[in-house]
């Protein structure tokens, strides 16, 4: 019964922000303003897949951009050099990611908690490396779309409000895998892994067929993300889809939002996104100093003051309000009872 | 019929380092016995038991289960087997409730949510945890989380379960509780390997004893048998 309604409830909010979602660029409709609703629906994208593995799986990446440069070189160069569209280049460059998933997880997995977390960034490091030396990927020059071509089949736009509805749409998907996993017996598996690996183990749960699941969807996902940001700018390189930057910024959206909740990231990467615009404008555009010491500040907040981000942060003032509002008991429990059961 | 042994442990040895655990130790647990496992501290209990349920790959010897030779098998492969266990240190999931912690266990067998929670239902219930179903188990008392690690085991379905010291810290009462549900297990069909330092909840239940001692059996027979055995009443009383 309980469930029933939590569940109602959460699909009508979920329904409820999806319709703000689609007609707040109708509202907004400055390119700069809009181009920053884009920003948050690609961090937010970029969070919840990442979510998948760090979240619930509890396998900490620090190396995401690996999956995110794939994408985008994946799709830019089957466009530059094929002619081929990016709506099949993406999906290439998301299966490409997902077998690079499998390949570095297969050595990466047997390293456990903050040594995995440093094989990610190793393995990200020598990507980025690898690439700039790349005289096949333009190396640090980098590659440019082709500005001949534009509208649906290249996925090239003169206008911001298109490119905003295709990542609201590569959100909403990426929401979706996440929920169908969070509800089968693999996102049960996931979090099993999380708490307690061994009790998982004697429960017949094979940890690195699970931790490979997990990382894989979530490389697939992400390298989607990679190639819109392609298409999007125009231009990449390797500074711009494989620095290290990029994969703490992917892991602590997710961190700041909420781990192993489907909509943590989504909250994240609204509020990471506003902080970090605002600063851009207020210090200018000089570098990406600003950038790190704001996640440096992040990072240190969210671990002093509410390791379980700003949703349990959230969760905990709305107990404790329940708990000593009188006759409000029911609502209090009704909240624990969201959590834990999603 | 299945003439085989339910498990058969031949020589079993297991050394860390030039620290000998366990040391060329035999017994067979045919289907549906209640076995007690007791021995000093340090004497290679959960050592044999991480060894039983794949965690451990023994240095010597061989472990047959049902005939097949399952040495140095993975924990995973042992869960599907249907060897099942509990921990001496308890391990719930603690981001989970009661009801989810044994949904995991009865996913082994059956991948839906939806007939696992049916399953898991019915195991809580066994164990007597119904009414804590939804509370997070970080919240259940340790006594709880012991049962509910047992009917997590018991929802994979197996055919032997190996109990680490479930009676450790409870009271006259929960002893003869858990005495009771061990006794329910085996009328299930259920073979038990039983870790235990409390005698009033072993003795009473358990068809057979081992007693280890530094590594190695010095004692496999019935309770009554193995109180008057002089060894071991100097393993424990000393000489």
């Amino acid at each position: 019964m309980t469930t029933g309604t939590n569940f109602s409830r959460k699909a009508a909010g979920t329904g409820a922000l999806l319709a703000l979602a689609a007609v707040l660029p109708l509202a907004i409709t400055e390119p700069s303003q809009q181009n920053f609703l884009i920003l948050i629906l690609m961090g937010a994208q970029m969070g919840v897949a990442w979510n998948i593995v760090g979240g619930y799986a509890g396998q900490v990446s620090l190396g995401h951009a690996v999956f995110y440069g794939i994408g985008a070189y994946t799709s830019t160069m089957l466009l530059t050099t094929l002619g081929l569209t990016p709506w099949i280049g993406a999906l290439v460059g998301g299966l490409l990611a997902a077998l690079f998933a499998l390949a570095m997880g297969w050595p990466c997995f047997r390293l456990k908690g903050h040594y995995f977390a440093m094989a990610t960034i190793a393995v990200a490091e020598i990507m980025q490396i690898l690439v700039t030396n790349s005289d096949f990927l333009e190396g640090a020059v980098g590659l440019y779309l082709p500005m001949d071509r534009s509208g649906w089949t290249w996925l090239i736009f003169l206008s911001k409000l298109p490119y905003y509805y295709v990542i609201l749409g590569l959100l909403v998907l990426t929401v979706l895998v996440s929920w169908a996993i969070e509800r089968s017996h693999i996102g049960y598996y996931f979090r099993a892994i999380k708490d307690e690996p061994e009790a998982a183990r004697a429960l017949g749960v094979s940890l690195t067929r699970y931790k490979l699941i997990a990382l894989s969807v979530s490389a697939f996902l992400t390298a989607m993300g990679g190639s819109f940001y392609a298409q999007k700018e125009m231009f990449i390189d390797p500074g711009s889809v494989l620095a290290t930057t990029i994969s703490i910024k992917i892991a602590l959206i997710a961190i700041l939002g909420g781990v192993g909740r489907l909509m943590g990231p989504v909250l994240g990467a609204v509020i990471l996104i506003t902080i970090e615009e605002y600063s851009r404008t207020l210090f200018g555009s000089t570098g990406s100093g600003t950038d790190m010491i704001i996640y440096a500040a992040m990072i240190i907040l969210v671990a002093v003051f509410s390791p379980s981000g700003v949703l349990g942060l959230l969760g905990d003032v709305h107990r404790h309000l329940g708990r000593h509002l009188p006759g409000a008991k029911p609502e209090a429990e009704k909240a624990e009872k969201m959590e834990v059961r999603p | 019929m299945n003439t085989a042994p339910l498990l058969a442990v031949d020589g079993l040895g297991k050394a860390f380092d030039g620290l000998i655990a366990n040391r060329d130790i035999s017994f067979i647990v045919h289907h549906g016995e209640i076995i007690g496992l007791i021995g000093p501290n340090g004497a290679g209990k959960t050592t044999l038991f991480n060894c039983l349920a794949g965690f451990h790959t023994p240095t010597t010897g061989r472990i047959a289960f049902e005939g097949h030779d399952i040495t140095g098998s993975t924990p995973e492969a042992a869960a599907a087997l249907g060897i099942a266990r509990t921990f001496q240190i308890v391990r719930v999931f603690q981001s989970m409730t009661a009801l989810e912690n044994v949904m995991v266990g009865a996913m082994l067998r059956n991948k839906r949510v939806g007939e696992a929670r049916d399953r898991a239902e019915e195991e809580l219930a066994f164990v007597g945890l119904s009414h804590r179903a939804d509370t997070p188990a970080s919240d259940l008392t340790v006594s709880e989380q012991k049962r509910l690690e047992v009917a997590r085991a018991l929802a994979t379905e197996p055919k032997l379960i190996l109990l680490d010291e479930v009676m450790a810290g409870l009271n006259p009462t929960e002893v003869r509780e858990a005495s009771a549900l061990v006794h329910r297990i085996h009328q299930r069909g259920i073979a038990s390997i039983i870790v235990e330092h409390v005698m009033e909840g072993i003795m009473p239940i358990a068809h057979r004893m081992l007693v280890l001692d530094y590594g190695a059996k010095i004692a496999d027979g019935t309770p009554a048998e193995i109180a008057e055995n002089p060894a071991v009443i100097a393993a424990y009383l000393g000489e």
